[in-house]
């Protein structure tokens, strides 16, 4: 009789699945509160009127002191909204009124004494409204009266609608941002930014490879120095280019004058068109070595007899390299090419540093910032993040029909 | 193409165009070595170069000849410096490929260095040039040798000349960089003075407090992240279970979330919560934005690990925790080096976060600490001061530990 292996998931393999979540779930649990959850946030908030202002939600503010003179005292509640426009409503006060004040003729309609629990309902304050209150009280004298209140100060509460989660939606923050040809510019910029970014990283990395692809002294130092750019704190280089590029005392321009190449000094950072230049090459200039090092580290893993056996053939060098190098060179690439493309659109420091997105040099990271907390718009500031998250998802779409053929990464 | 290698083609153009290359350089050196203007004359170095470019093909004459072409070049530079300092000298034209107008001695060592750097690196470049035309094989390996060499100097040069001129205005203050801008000379007899803005920094800026939190900040992101990030990449490299190859996609795909999308509902949450402008908030977050990196560096370098040891540790009744934590790790420490070193890295560059999160100076990160010496106020020396105190730890720790650091890098495929 023959015997059937068994079928379906046996325990050990339901316990190892069950091991292996455990010790995922630290990182999932993680991963989904900062990253899914404000994707989700993001996706919410785009369709909501929300500016900065609205993040300070509307509070009742209230002063307590004592007036009046001799034995004719009151204390006196001035309650505020904090908020010129929205209402809050069930505003109630809540204070304690020490032993040694007694509370003497008659309490407002909205008040109520519960033990020495003072309580009053002031029910809904406008935006921007106030509202006072007297309560008669009997004391020695005034002083000691402002002291013993001093000890218990009132509270004050309120509910007030917030924007983040009421049920108000508004498309506004779409047709504001693809209002115009604003939208377009942005996009351009990002566009000519993103590729020429990326090409002239690659193009230059690959050149830094091929320079240092072959054993001399000094190989390891070079390649240590080629990395700076790239482990450099982005802040610090930034600043550096803005200092060496500056418009009165720069050194480059001071050079470029000097040397006859120009008669007045650039304006690099600040004008159009060079301003997009400029925060081009700085994006290759910084990004290169990581193509350099991905290259070459493939290059270092080519088989040398190919090359042996060009030579027995007579290649010249030329075609080595474009016969057999570069084939070889393909997949990293086209991988690095479509990281690289990924990362730089997502790219917003560098120009944030160096232009604050001025000059033409606005894409749509920077755009997102300058939505958000320099026109104060919160809402359109998410519409430009979901914007950038659906082209991020067409692009990771190609990225992973691609590595699926190149799991050289 | 093939009147293109002509010996004497070959060597006039090739001797022009590296004679522009490296007068500019000797140039742009000496002028941010002196401060003095020293400029290169392209129109002249055109032809010097030339010439001695066909010279060479020719090869006329032995090693005598040779050097006394770099005599005569050193021999022009010095003399057009010489009528230049006598006076009455405007114009940018004169007969030597670089016109300098700094001290004698100056002077002196830059036509040393034109003319014997030409000589030496220009026999390089041509030594497979004979006394007869090249064929196609030597003439290719001439211009790779050719832009060998304009490579080499291109990359020192753009890389090096923003991290120059950091350290070095650092150490200037603000009177002499308006004065001239490209005297990067230091005055050694300033002694400590030099390093003013350092100083000022520390006592006034509160930089050393901005420099323990970020070193604080940073070593915590690093225990936090591995903490994470082991006991994830093992379960992905190791264990079967359902859904495993679209997890290590789904890893890399939040690789790609621009962290400026996050930041915006991070900032809003945390505005509301009250974890804005506090530490903790700091370190809740930069964790999560390193753990996915660093768990994908892990998983490739675990999936390398031969799988028989583990599972010898697993029949001599190890659990599975105590085989991770007495095979798995002791075996992989130098990949946990790299993703450390990695992390440590990201979380002590880190900018945008700390900018949008912190507003209070005692709590300020270094890269945010910076960020707010960025105003019209504060002389520009102490930016760069501050620039170069955020950079030279990272740069020890990769300098010291280049293997390490390199091998992370490549292996995480690393986020941008």
């Amino acid at each position: 009789m023959q015997k059937i292996p068994p079928t379906g998931t046996t325990p050990l393999a339901k316990r190892e699945a069950r091991l292996a979540w455990s010790l995922l779930s630290p990182t999932i649990i993680s991963v989904a509160l900062v990253v899914v959850l404000p994707l989700l946030a993001i996706f919410w908030i785009s369709v909501k009127p929300v500016s900065l202002a609205d993040l300070r939600p509307p509070t009742p503010i209230v002063r307590e002191d004592v007036r009046g003179d001799g034995q004719d005292l009151s204390i006196r509640y001035r309650i505020r909204n904090s908020s010129q426009e929205q209402a809050i409503s069930n505003v109630t006060l809540n204070d304690i009124i020490p032993n040694s004040v007694s509370i003497s003729g008659k309490l407002p309609e909205i008040c109520r004494l519960s033990e020495n629990v003072l309580l009053c309902d002031f029910g809904t304050l406008d935006g921007g409204q106030g509202d006072r209150l007297l309560i008669p009280i009997s004391v020695s004298d005034k002083e000691s009266a402002e002291n013993a209140l001093k000890g218990t100060e009132p509270t004050v509460t309120g509910t007030s609608s917030n924007v983040l989660t009421d049920s108000t939606f508004t498309f506004d923050n779409f047709t504001r941002i693809f209002d115009g040809d604003e939208f377009w510019g942005v996009f351009g910029v990002t566009l000519f930014y993103t590729i020429f970014g990326t090409i002239g990283a690659l193009v230059v990395g690959l050149f830094a490879a091929l320079l240092l692809n072959k054993e001399f002294r000094g190989q390891g130092v070079l390649r240590g120095l080629y990395l700076f750019p790239y482990v450099a704190p982005v802040i610090a280089v930034a600043f550096s280019w803005l200092i060496l590029f500056d418009p009165f005392s720069g050194s480059a321009n001071e050079l470029l004058i000097q040397m006859g190449a120009i008669e007045s000094s650039i304006n690099f950072f600040g004008e159009r068109p060079q301003a997009l230049i400029m925060v081009t090459l700085f994006e290759i200039w910084r990004y290169f070595p990581l193509s350099f090092l991905f290259i070459l580290a493939r290059m270092q893993s080519i088989d040398t007899d190919m090359y042996e056996a060009a030579d027995m053939d007579g290649a010249t060098p030329f075609q080595k390299f474009w016969y057999l190098s570069i084939p070889q060179l393909l997949g990293i690439l086209s991988v690095l090419f479509l990281l690289r493309f990924i990362w730089t659109f997502n790219k917003f420091d560098d120009i944030f540093l160096l232009t604050g997105g001025n000059a033409g040099t606005r894409t749509l990271t920077v755009n997102v910032y300058e939505q958000a907390f320099a026109v104060s718009n919160i809402g359109a500031g998410a519409a430009v993040a979901v914007v950038i998250f659906c082209c991020l998802l067409a692009f990771s779409f190609f990225f992973f029909r691609f590595m699926s053929k190149e799991e050289g990464l | 193409m093939s009147i293109l290698r002509q010996r004497f083609i070959t060597g006039g153009t090739i001797g022009a165009l590296w004679m522009i290359i490296l007068s500019t350089t000797v140039a742009v050196i000496m002028s941010f070595a002196t401060g003095d203007p020293v400029r290169p004359n392209i129109a002249f170095g055109i032809i010097i170069g030339a010439v001695w470019g066909i010279f060479f093909a020719a090869r006329i004459g032995g090693q005598m000849v040779e050097w006394m072409t770099v005599a005569i070049v050193a021999a022009l530079t010095l003399g057009d410096a010489y009528i230049r300092s006598l006076g009455n000298v405007t114009t940018k034209i004169g007969f030597s490929p670089i016109v300098t107008e700094s001290t004698l001695l100056n002077n002196i060592i830059g036509a040393a260095i034109l003319s014997v750097g030409f000589f030496i690196s220009f026999k390089t470049i041509m030594v497979s040039c004979g006394r007869r035309d090249l064929t196609k094989h030597e003439w290719e390996d001439v211009i790779i040798r050719f832009l060998t060499g304009f490579g080499y100097i291109f990359f020192t040069a753009t890389v090096f000349i923003p991290f120059y001129v950091m350290v070095m205005t650092s150490l200037k203050n603000q009177s002499e960089l308006i004065q001239n801008p490209l005297d990067f000379s230091i005055d050694f007899s300033k002694g400590l003075d030099l390093f003013r803005s350092y100083f000022e920094l520390f006592n006034e800026f509160n930089f050393g407090n901005y420099l323990i939190t970020s070193f604080f900040i940073s070593v915590l992101t690093v225990f936090i992240t591995l903490a994470f990030s082991i006991p994830g990449a093992y379960a992905v490299a190791r264990l079967r279970f359902r859904g495993q190859a679209a997890f290590s996609r789904g890893i890399l795909l939040i690789y790609m979330v621009p962290m400026i999308v996050l930041a915006l509902p991070i900032y809003i949450a945390f505005s509301m919560t009250g974890l804005r402008n506090s530490i903790p908030g700091i370190i809740l977050i930069y964790p999560v934005t390193t753990i996915p990196v660093a768990l994908y560096m892990l998983q490739g370098y675990f999936r390398g690990l031969p799988a028989e040891i583990e599972e010898a540790g697993l029949m001599d009744g190890l659990k599975r925790l105590s085989v991770i934590w007495k095979i798995t790790l002791p075996l992989s420490l130098p990949a946990l080096a790299s993703v450390s070193l990695y992390v440590f890295m990201i979380a002590w560059n880190e900018f945008l976060l700390a900018f949008m999160l912190l507003d209070d100076p005692s709590k300020f990160t270094l890269t945010r600490g910076i960020a707010s010496l960025n105003s019209s106020e504060i002389p520009r020396q102490h930016l760069m001061a501050g620039a170069v105190i955020a950079t030279v730890p990272i740069m020890v720790i990769f300098l010291g530990l280049e293997r390490f650091m390199t091998k992370g890098l490549t292996a995480g495929s690393v986020k941008g």
